[in-house]
């Protein structure tokens, strides 16, 4: 399934002296199976824009085609556009208000009027997908639970849908940075299990060693995009929107100073770890 | 959810009318009430929309944007004056249709009931735009201060008043996100019977109060931090003081409010 942005612009309160243009004229696809990178400062647009994904906002001028149906044409269902589409919010702990996590999580499946076999079978899935121990918080209040907890549960809450693409809006915000890792680890094998991921981040680094695509936002209007080696080789751009490039590439950019080769476009960690950790012990690598 | 409403809503500026002292705002504000109700023909509306516009003027609020401010009260004005054309009784009848009757009486009453309903709202929304919410709270604890003497709390209430006020935008925006994240799980908020509508709000209600909640501790213990306890012995960082423009704008108010009455009395 793809989603595609037609010449995104989006105002809010318009007409009145607090209108503001926070997404102007941003056009971009998200191909099946992707892990999608949307990224840029606070007010750059990026959750405007991934809120238009599943027809939350509507645009004041331009398209947003999922699986080339125009979601805000009428006669479309935004109900099945939302199951298509999940959307996890920033800060979704906070969302949490049944009484238990069961409950909470069987939301969205009840709402998609499904049977309540189903809704059990979808919470068990949703719950062991988030790595969380159903018979352990299963009928504990949500609120309960540890701050990273309840943000699995609601993620899981949104994944209860089986959606085939979901949206998270800077999932690890506020962990601490074991927090962060686990939570980027996650939303890496929710990718890996076949769900393409849209991510709104303001951090290079978090979507470096994961994203397959990135666009990069500035004042709403898109700055850059393309495939993560493409983006990071426009450091002075990325520079003067006052984003960093990740510390591989800023690493991999002084070895080649040095007089050492790199792989060209290197930016995971994992990778950049293999060829030092092979050529540094023998000294090898100059170019 | 809440878009588009512009009574009760501040707009930040620095003209004249912005500058006033509040407390002078508030009693000029509660004057001009007085002298609307004491309008009593064309003319005295005439005049009265004459210092609407000149403050709006000097205030720098576009008059498109005040008059947008009688929206939400369109039923209401509508309601009272339908009410007015054909409930009132006399003699002068206009016409008459089966057993509806429209007297002469009636006419004016929903003829002044609306222009009256429209300039209490128009110039009281310029009081709210012009002064943020904070600094008529302080002006009211001002305006309550001497009723200390008989043990009334009015820093307290005056707090609570600013708080409260603080909270409005911050509850507002807080409770469209959670709209927007139980939209995301397929929450129906907008059809059904009024039971399930009722019930569908659960899911909303319960992360607001929560996060209202969270919010107050984490606002006490702040306060707390900056040895905050009360209004005793508690100085200010900006003192109102009055300025020649209050003596001005209490000027322009006596003579409207003269204008008004000398209105009433020769026509």
């Amino acid at each position: 399934m793809s989603i595609k942005l037609e010449k995104l612009t989006y105002t809010y309160m318009p007409g009145s002296p607090f209108a503001a243009t926070a997404v102007r004229d941003v056009s971009f696809e998200i191909g099946d199976g992707e892990f999608f990178a949307l990224i840029g400062h606070t007010g750059s647009g990026k959750t405007t824009i991934a809120m238009h994904l599943n027809a939350l906002l509507k645009p004041v001028s331009g398209r947003v085609l999922v699986d080339g149906t125009d979601i805000n044409e009428k006669g479309v269902s935004r109900r099945e556009v939302r199951r298509k589409v999940g959307m996890v919010f920033q800060y979704p702990e906070y969302q949490l208000f049944e009484e238990t996590v069961n409950r909470d999580v069987a939301f969205g499946p009840k709402n998609l009027g499904l049977s309540e076999a189903e809704c059990t079978e979808r919470v068990s899935e949703a719950l062991a997908r988030v790595k969380l121990s159903q018979a352990e918080i299963g009928e504990r209040s949500p609120l309960e639970l540890s701050g990273g907890q309840m943000r699995r549960v609601a993620i899981a809450g949104v994944l209860a849908m089986r959606p085939s693409t979901l949206v998270l809006d800077e999932p690890a915000a506020g962990l601490d940075p074991a927090g962060r890792r686990d939570m980027l680890e996650l939303v890496s094998t929710l990718h890996k299990e076949g769900t393409t991921i849209v991510m709104v981040s303001h951090s290079m680094e978090d979507v470096a060693n994961y994203a397959t695509h990135i666009a990069v936002l500035e004042h709403g209007a898109l700055a850059l995009e393309g495939a993560p080696r493409e983006v990071f080789a426009h450091g002075a751009r990325l520079a003067k929107i006052g984003l960093d490039v990740p510390v591989t590439v800023r690493i991999a950019d002084m070895l080649r100073e040095k007089g050492y080769a790199p792989p060209e476009g290197v930016c995971r960690m994992e990778e950049l770890r293999g060829w030092l950790l092979e050529h540094l012990e023998r000294g090898t690598g100059l170019k | 959810m809440m878009k588009n409403i512009t009574l009760g809503q501040f707009m930040p500026g620095d003209s004249v009318i912005h500058k006033l002292d509040p407390r002078c705002k508030l009693g000029l504000t509660l004057a001009y009430i007085i002298g609307v109700f004491l309008v009593k023909g064309v003319a005295g509306y005439l005049i009265t929309a004459a210092l609407v516009v000149f403050v709006a003027r000097l205030a720098r609020i576009p008059i498109k944007y005040l008059a947008r401010g009688l929206k939400p009260l369109k039923w209401i004005v509508i309601f009272t004056a339908v009410l007015n054309l054909f409930m009132t009784g006399g003699e002068d009848v206009l016409v008459r249709v089966w057993k509806i009757t429209i007297t002469m009486t009636g006419l004016r009453n929903a003829f002044f009931f609306t222009f009256r309903l429209a300039f209490l709202v128009l110039g009281t929304s310029v009081l709210t735009l012009t002064t943020s919410p904070i600094v008529l709270t302080d002006a009211l604890e001002r305006i309550m201060s001497p009723l200390k003497v008989v043990r009334f709390p009015a820093h307290e209430i005056a707090m609570m008043m600013t708080i409260a006020l603080r909270f409005i935008p911050t509850l507002t925006e807080e409770a469209q996100k959670i709209l927007n994240a139980q939209s995301a799980r397929g929450a129906d908020f907008e059809s059904g019977s009024i039971f399930r509508r009722a019930k569908a709000m659960v899911p909303l209600l319960v992360p607001l109060f929560v996060s209202a909640f969270r919010r107050a501790g984490d606002l006490a213990m702040a306060m707390e931090a900056r040895c905050y306890h009360g209004g005793e012995g508690r100085t200010r960082l900006r003192v109102l003081k009055y300025s020649r423009y209050d003596l001005y704008a209490v000027a322009v108010m006596a003579a409207y409010i003269v204008l008004v009455v000398l209105e009433g009395v020769l026509l």
